[in-house]
């Protein structure tokens, strides 16, 4: 089990990003079923044109910044969690660094765990903080995910993300009570170097996979805390659909109310590394000062990091200083499949 | 674009920075050597902060090469609130919304990418203000 770190470290600044348009699952039904599948979500957001992970990411940091109100060049890592890079070799961390001002004097890098990339960069930030290298650490969780063209998750395949800036628990709009990862080797879900579009392995995906992580690292924090499901304000797990997310939290022994406001999949789809941070901080934007918030993701491949957290009276005051993650839901415009394949690059131009 | 140029103009493509001239204390944008209002050498960095308004624009339909991709998109002189008038592309906005005077914040986003395996770059585009929860 990870050890805690030496200093407490907590959130100073949250911020979100998702895109404007949106692609209901009644249009993917139509153009592959006739209507007569039924789509696991109401609507997922697509990315414009003239977006990708990076600039996604520049506008949920920007919204971080004016949340945490600090100097960028305080900022001592910068890492992306993404597996929707725009370059396979060049870092996105370097693009995000310099648009908010935070270079040179910076780790700059990009994480790739399928959708757990985002909490992984947060727990090497805890680490990075908590041992005093740095003050601040920018850790980010963001994609453009492709869903291959009449498969099943290109009814959720989403766009957007998360961006947060970890700093000294004294500081913090969240203090980060303790963190913990449970990783297997399960081949559930990947892509292969130079395939355009990932691969899964069906039902393997819930269990093991999604099931066999999430479940565990959710149950080993609350034995670890002492804690009941009771005891937590809010939860919010990673949702590549919703009945994943429902049934384990359902497992789990939570109650609707509690994953209420983090449940975001029906309005955006799955934001793969973005994905259950987004929904954390849809939390974060209506939480009061003293909740405690239960958040796991899940990456396939496959493993989950599970983080207890407890909200301070500074919440308050940063809730409304960057946009809110309902802000750029509410920002919906509805697009075709025709629409969509163009912006999502499916279609032969040359 | 060279290389060496998006490397060059990164800082004031990612995030409008520009310059203050400690002469006659206007805000300079693009950043240069002289201040082009009172000839004297130009000022220290300052990022300007995205805000402005649409002074006058068009829509494109007949584009640059490496634009094909994005048309038909609206471009637009924007005067940016500390004064410098900049053009620039508009986003996330329906051409038949634009109007002059159109209040528009400045986001970071893909400007073009040269083919499948050169460069993606990057810079200042403006968008209608992303509105807010009251």
């Amino acid at each position: 089990m990870l050890n805690q770190p030496v200093k407490p470290v907590g959130i100073v600044g949250y911020g979100a990003y998702i895109p404007r348009y949106r692609l209901p699952g009644a249009e993917i039904s139509r153009i592959w079923s006739h209507g007569a599948e039924r789509s696991p979500v109401k609507e997922k957001a697509v990315p414009g044109l003239d977006e990708d992970t990076a600039t996604m990411s520049v506008e949920a940091a920007r919204n971080a910044l004016a949340r945490a109100q600090i100097d960028p060049r305080e900022i001592r890592a910068v890492w992306i969690g993404s597996e929707s890079h725009p370059y396979a070799v060049k870092p996105t961390g370097t693009i995000v660094a310099e648009a908010i001002g935070a270079t040179p004097a910076t780790q700059a890098a990009d994480w790739q765990f399928a959708c757990k990339a985002g909490t992984e960069a947060m727990q090497a930030g805890i680490g990075f903080v908590g041992s005093g290298m740095a003050r601040y650490v920018l850790a980010i969780g963001m994609d453009t995910a492709q869903g291959r063209p009449g498969d099943a998750l290109e009814y959720t395949a989403g766009a957007g993300g998360a961006a947060f800036i970890l700093g000294p628990a004294d500081e913090a709009v969240v203090v980060i009570q303790r963190s913990l990862s449970y990783v297997s080797d399960t081949t559930d879900f990947w892509r292969r170097p130079g395939s355009h579009y990932p691969r899964h392995a069906e039902r393997f995906s819930g269990d093991p996979g999604y099931f066999g992580h999430v479940i565990p690292a959710a149950e080993q924090m609350m034995e670890l805390m002492g804690a009941q499901p009771g005891d937590y304000d809010h939860v919010v797990v990673h949702q590549p659909n919703v009945k994943f997310p429902v049934r384990a939290m359902r497992a789990l022994g939570f109650r609707p109310e509690q994953w209420q406001a983090g449940l975001l999949v029906p309005e955006i789809g799955n934001t793969y590394a973005g994905s259950a941070i987004v929904g954390l901080t849809a939390i974060l934007d209506v939480a009061q000062p003293g909740q405690r918030i239960l958040l796991v993701s899940y990456g396939s491949g496959a493993g989950s990091d599970a983080f207890d957290l407890r909200v301070t009276e500074r919440l308050l005051d940063v809730q409304r200083r960057a946009p809110q993650t309902w802000d750029y839901i509410r920002r919906r415009v509805v697009i075709d499949y025709a629409t969509y394949a163009r912006l999502r690059g499916k279609l032969a131009t040359t | 674009m060279a290389i060496a140029t998006t490397w060059r103009t990164k800082r004031q493509r990612y995030s409008l920075e520009g310059e203050v001239c400690p002469t006659c204390h206007q805000a300079i944008f693009p950043p240069r050597d002289v201040c082009p209002h009172c000839s004297e050498p130009a000022g220290p960095v300052h990022t300007l902060s995205g805000r402005g308004e649409v002074y006058s624009f068009t829509t494109m339909y007949n584009v640059p090469r490496g634009f094909e991709e994005h048309r038909p998109y609206t471009v637009a002189l924007v005067k940016l609130d500390e004064g410098p008038l900049v053009t620039a592309q508009l986003t996330d906005v329906n051409e038949q919304e634009v109007q002059i005077g159109m209040r528009v914040e400045m986001v970071t986003r893909k400007l073009r990418e040269e083919g499948s395996e050169g460069q993606i770059i990057y810079g200042y585009k403006f968008r209608p203000l992303l509105q807010q929860s009251a």
